[in-house]
C-alpha cells in the first residue's frame, strides 16, 4: 500500500498545477471579459493581399474578393 | 474593377446606406455601394484603401451615421501634457497605454474593425476591446503618434471615445473581483482534494487498513484547509469583526464563529489523533458562501450606476483671449472669460449668450427633446448643447457653481445613501444569533451537569452545525435571480440589494417631461387651410430632404409617393428649412422661422409657408408614455403617488386624474427643490422611489431611497441611480414592483427551510452525537436545496408574473 503515498503525492502536484494555471489565467485578465473572446475566435485570419509597395495604386487598393471571408 | 462617383436625388425607393444602413436621401455612389453621405462614404474608402472590408461582412451596414462630422479641432485639447498625463494608463519612452470608452461600438464588425486599427496606424502596437464594457484598450508608440491622432482616427472611422471630465479624475479601482476569484479558486480546490482524502472515511474504509492512512489524510486535510481558513474566509472574519464593533450583529457573526470553531476543533481532533475533523465541511462551506458572494457580485458591466455630471460635461473649452483660440480645461474656466461652443458642443458653465444663434437641446438635463432658442444677453443654464453654428458666450459661474451643478454639491451627495431599510437578512441574523448562542451554551451546561466529557464537545458542534450557511445563501440567490429576470427585461439593478428595498417602498414620485411623457411624438394634426394634393407634394418633398425626427412624421403623414426636385435646399438647425419646389419658395419650421405668433401651449408645433403665406401648422400634442393611465391606476391602490416637474403647470389638467388631488403635483420645481421635497417625504417616514430621467433629477434620485432612472437609450445617458430603465417598458412597472414583493417572500420561505435544516442539524448536535459524517451531509444538501429552491422559485414567479 505504501505506493499510495507516491500517488497522493503526484495527484497534489498535478492539482497544484491547475491551482496555479487558474490563478495565472484570473491574473492576466482573462476572466475580465468573458463576451468577447467568443466572437473574435469566429474572425477568419487577416489576409494580408500579396501587394509590393511600388505598385501602382489602383491595383494595391483592390477591394478583397468578398467570397474568401465567410461571415457569419 | 470600374467605379462610379455620382449624385443623384432619387427618393421614391428606400435605399440603404452601405455603411450605416440609414434610408440614403442623397445617393453617393461608390465601389457598387451606395452611400447616404460624404462621411459614410469617406470611412468606406479609408477601410478599402487598407484591406478592410471584412469589417462589412460581420455584419450588415455596422457603421455609425457621419451625417455629423466632427471637427479635427475638437481635440486639441489631447495635446496637453497634463490631459494627457491623466487619460494615459501607463507611459514611458516606447510605450503608452490608453483605455478608451467608445459608446457607439454595439456589433462584431465594431470589434473586428478596432482590433485592426494597427492596419490605419502603424504606430499602433494593441487593440483590445472589451465589448461588455465599450472599451478599447490601445497601446502604441509615443515618440512616432500621439494621443489625438489616435483619437482622431477613431473619430474619422466612426469610434470617437467618450472624454469627460470624470475620465481626468479617475480614482484606481482596486479589484475586487479578481480577489474573489483566487479566494473562491483556492477554497474550491483545497474544498476537492479534502473530500477526495476524506472519502476512506466516509465508507469506512479505514478498517481495510489498519488506520495507516488516517492520520496522514489528517494532517493533509489539516495542511489544505489552512488556505481556505487564513485566506479565502478572512473577509467574513473581518465583516464579523467590524459589525460587532459597531455593535451589530449580521449573519457573518455566526458565520464567522462556525468556521473559526469547526477549523479549531477539527485541528485539535487531527493532532490528538480522536478523529480526522470537519476539515471538508469548513472547506465546502467556505467555497458555497463565496459562490453566494460571487453570484451577488455580478452586475450590469455595461451600465454605469453611478455617473454625475462630469461624466457628461467635456474636459476641455475652447477659449477666446486675445482674440486667440485656446484651448482651457474646463475645470480653469473662470468667470468672465469668453468661451465659443460649436455645433454639438455642451455649454460647461452657466453663461451669457454673446454671439451667434443659440438653440440649445437641454435634453440631458430636463429630458425635453425639443431645442430652446436663446437670444443675444439672455442666461444659459450649463448643460444645454448647442445646436446649429458657433456661438460666444461669456461664463458669469464656475462650473462647478452652476445652476445645475451645484446640486452635486449638495449633502445628499457627500455621504452614502444611509436611509436603506434594513434588510430582512440582517433582522433574522440579529435574533438568529442570540438564540444560537443561547442553544450552544445551554446544551454546554446540560451536559456539564450529567457528562462533562460531552460539555465542550456539545457546545462545538452547536456552533458547527448551526453556521447559518444555506441562510446565508437564500438572500442572494433569490435577489440576484430577481436582478437578472429584471435585467433581461431592460430594468436594470444596481445590486440585489435594491431588489429587497424595492419592494418596501410606499410612495413614487415622477418627473414629468423625459418620464411621464416621451420625447417622440406619434399624433399629427393640420391646422389652418385645408392643403391641396398639390401644397402636400410641395411639402413632402421639402421634408423628405431632411433627417429630423419631426420632418419624417410629416412626411409620413402627408403619403405622398411622387415627390419633386428640390432646388436651394437649406436646414436651419433648431428652426426648420427652406427651400425652391417648382418655382415655389417653401418654409418649414418653428414659429421662429415663420415669425409666427404662438400662444403658449403643450403642443410641439410645425408652421408651413409658402410663397410667404403662412398655410397653418402641424401640431403634436405632447405624448404621454404609452400605457400611462394604466400604471398610474394600477400603482394607485398599493403606493402614493406624486408629480415633480421642472416645468409650468400648464398640464395640471390633463394629468389631475391620476394624481388624485392638485397638492401630489409640484410644478417649476428647479434641481435643489426636487432634492428638498424628497427629503420632507423621508422625513415623514416615507420610503420613496424616485423615478426621473434627467440631470435635474440628479439629486432627487440621490436622496430617495430607490432611484430610478428612465431612459430612451441605456447606451447613452442616465444620471446616477439604483435602477435604469429602458423608456420601452415603461408600462411594465408595476409588474417589476409586484415581482419585487414576490422576491421577498420566497426569500421568507427560504429562510423557514434553512431553519429546518438547521433544526435537524441542532438536534443531532445538542444530543453530542453530531458526526463529522453528518456534518459533511447535511451542509452540501441544505446549501444546495436552497439555492435551487430559490432560484427555481424565483424564475417561475417571474414567468407567472408575465416577465419573461
Amino acid at each position: 500500500m505504501s505506493v499510495m503515498f507516491i500517488l497522493i503525492g503526484c495527484s497534489f502536484l498535478l492539482a497544484i498545477g491547475f491551482l496555479i494555471a487558474f490563478i495565472w489565467s484570473v491574473k492576466s485578465g482573462q476572466m475580465d471579459d468573458d463576451y468577447t473572446p467568443s466572437v473574435r475566435i469566429l474572425f477568419d485570419d487577416f489576409n494580408e493581399p500579396i501587394a509590393p509597395k511600388n505598385l501602382p495604386q489602383e491595383v494595391k487598393n483592390n477591394k478583397p474578393n468578398k467570397n474568401q471571408y465567410h461571415a457569419n | 474593377m470600374k467605379r462610379k462617383m455620382a449624385t443623384t436625388t432619387k427618393p421614391t425607393t428606400v435605399v440603404k446606406c452601405f455603411h450605416c444602413g440609414d434610408e440614403c436621401i442623397t445617393q453617393l455612389h461608390y465601389d457598387d455601394h451606395t452611400f447616404c453621405c460624404v462621411g459614410c462614404k469617406s470611412v468606406y474608402e479609408l477601410l478599402s484603401a487598407n484591406n478592410l472590408c471584412s469589417y462589412y461582412n460581420y455584419e450588415t451596414a455596422p457603421g455609425a451615421t457621419q451625417r455629423n462630422p466632427i471637427l479635427p479641432s475638437a481635440f486639441t485639447y489631447l495635446d496637453d501634457e497634463k490631459v494627457q498625463a491623466q487619460l494615459l494608463n501607463y507611459r514611458d519612452a516606447q510605450i503608452a497605454k490608453v483605455t478608451f470608452f467608445i459608446p457607439t461600438m454595439h456589433c462584431s464588425s465594431c470589434i473586428w474593425l478596432l482590433e485592426h486599427l494597427y492596419k490605419l496606424n502603424p504606430q499602433v502596437t494593441l487593440a483590445k476591446v472589451n465589448f461588455l464594457k465599450k472599451e478599447l484598450q490601445v497601446n502604441y508608440n509615443p515618440a512616432q503618434t500621439n494621443l489625438r491622432q489616435l483619437v482622431t482616427l477613431l473619430s474619422s472611422i466612426g469610434y470617437e471615445p467618450a472624454i469627460s471630465l470624470n475620465d481626468l479624475e479617475k480614482t484606481v479601482k482596486k479589484d475586487e473581483s479578481r480577489r474573489l476569484s483566487y479566494q473562491i479558486g483556492v477554497a474550491g480546490f483545497c474544498f476537492g482534494n479534502i473530500m477526495l482524502i476524506s472519502f476512506p472515511e466516509y465508507f469506512g474504509l479505514d478498517s481495510f487498513t489498519q488506520g495507516t492512512f488516517s492520520k496522514l489524510f489528517g494532517y493533509i486535510n489539516m495542511v489544505l484547509s489552512l488556505p481556505v481558513f487564513l485566506f479565502s474566509a478572512q473577509d467574513y472574519f473581518r465583516a464579523a469583526w467590524s459589525g460587532l464593533k459597531k455593535r451589530f450583529i449580521s449573519i457573518d457573526v455566526p458565520l464567522a464563529l462556525g468556521i473559526l470553531v469547526m477549523f479549531t476543533r477539527s485541528v485539535y481532533e487531527v493532532i490528538s489523533g480522536n478523529g480526522i475533523g470537519w476539515f471538508d465541511t469548513h472547506a465546502g462551506l467556505v467555497f458555497f458562501l463565496l459562490i453566494g458572494k460571487w453570484f451577488q457580485q455580478k452586475t450590469f458591466d455595461t451600465l454605469s450606476f453611478e455617473r454625475d455630471y462630469k461624466s457628461y460635461f467635456p474636459v476641455a473649452v475652447t477659449v477666446l483671449k486675445d482674440n486667440e483660440e485656446i484651448t482651457v480645461p474646463v475645470t480653469a474656466l473662470a468667470i468672465g472669460d469668453r468661451i465659443t461652443i460649436r455645433n454639438n458642443e455642451l455649454i460647461p458653465a452657466d453663461s451669457i449668450l454673446l454671439n451667434g444663434n443659440a438653440s440649445v437641446d437641454f435634453s440631458f438635463v430636463t429630458g425635453e427633446s425639443e431645442p430652446v432658442q436663446k437670444v443675444i444677453g439672455e442666461m444659459i443654464y450649463a448643460g444645454g448643447r448647442q445646436k446649429g453654428a458657433t456661438i460666444e458666450l461669456e461664463v458669469c459661474k464656475k462650473v462647478s457653481q452652476s445652476y445645475l451643478t451645484q446640486l452635486w454639491n449638495n449633502d445628499a451627495f457627500a455621504k452614502e445613501n444611509s436611509s436603506h431599510i434594513q434588510s430582512f437578512q440582517q433582522t433574522v441574523s440579529k435574533y438568529f444569533t442570540i438564540a444560537l448562542l443561547i442553544i450552544a451554551f445551554g446544551s454546554a451546561a446540560w451536559w456539564f451537569i450529567f457528562n462533562p466529557s460531552l460539555s465542550l464537545n456539545a457546545f462545538t458542534a452547536v456552533l458547527i452545525i448551526a453556521c447559518p450557511c444555506a441562510l446565508a445563501l437564500s438572500s442572494p440567490f433569490a435577489l440576484g435571480t430577481a436582478m437578472r429576470i429584471l435585467g433581461g427585461n431592460k430594468f436594470y439593478i444596481k445590486s440585489p440589494a435594491v431588489v429587497e428595498q424595492l419592494a418596501h417602498m410606499d410612495t413614487l414620485v415622477f418627473d414629468k417631461t423625459g418620464t411621464l411623457t416621451q420625447p417622440s411624438v406619434s399624433d399629427i394634426t393640420f391646422y389652418g387651410q385645408e392643403l391641396t394634393i398639390c401644397q402636400k407634394q410641395l411639402i413632402a418633398s421639402v421634408v423628405s430632404q431632411s433627417i429630423h425626427p419631426l420632418s419624417q412624421k410629416i412626411k409620413s403623414y402627408l403619403h405622398i409617393n411622387k415627390l419633386l426636385d428640390v432646388v436651394a435646399f437649406t436646414e436651419i438647425t433648431g428652426k426648420g428649412m427652406e427651400a425652391v419646389v417648382n418655382n415655389h419658395q417653401i418654409q418649414i419650421g418653428s414659429k421662429y422661422l415663420v415669425q409666427a405668433i404662438e400662444m403658449n401651449n403643450l403642443a410641439t408645433r410645425v408652421y408651413v409657408k409658402i410663397d410667404g403665406q403662412l398655410l397653418g401648422f402641424f401640431e403634436m400634442p405632447q405624448a404621454y408614455r404609452n400605457g400611462l393611465a394604466n400604471v398610474l391606476n394600477a400603482l394607485a391602490p398599493i403606493y402614493q403617488q406624486y408629480l415633480l416637474s421642472g416645468d409650468n403647470d400648464k398640464e395640471k389638467q390633463s394629468l389631475l386624474p391620476y394624481f388624485k388631488q392638485a397638492a401630489n403635483m409640484h410644478f417649476n420645481q428647479a434641481p435643489t427643490d426636487k432634492l428638498k421635497f424628497i427629503q420632507i417625504l423621508q422625513k415623514q417616514g416615507k420610503k420613496v422611489v424616485m423615478i426621473g430621467d434627467g440631470l435635474n433629477d440628479a439629486g432627487a434620485l440621490k436622496s430617495a431611497q430607490i432611484g430610478i432612472s428612465v431612459t430612451e437609450n441605456t447606451a447613452h445617458f442616465s444620471p446616477a441611480s439604483d435602477v435604469i430603465m429602458d423608456a420601452s417598458v415603461f408600462d411594465q412597472l408595476p409588474k417589476y414592483l409586484k415581482f419585487s414583493k414576490q422576491t421577498i417572500r420566497v426569500i421568507h420561505i427560504s429562510f423557514v427551510i434553512s431553519l429546518i435544516y438547521n433544526i435537524i442539524g441542532l438536534s443531532f448536535a445538542v444530543k453530542g452525537t453530531l458526526s463529522p459524517l453528518i456534518a459533511a451531509v447535511l451542509m452540501p444538501i441544505s446549501s444546495v436545496s436552497v439555492i435551487a429552491f430559490t432560484t427555481i422559485t424565483t424564475a417561475l414567479l417571474a414567468k407567472k408574473g408575465g416577465i419573461q
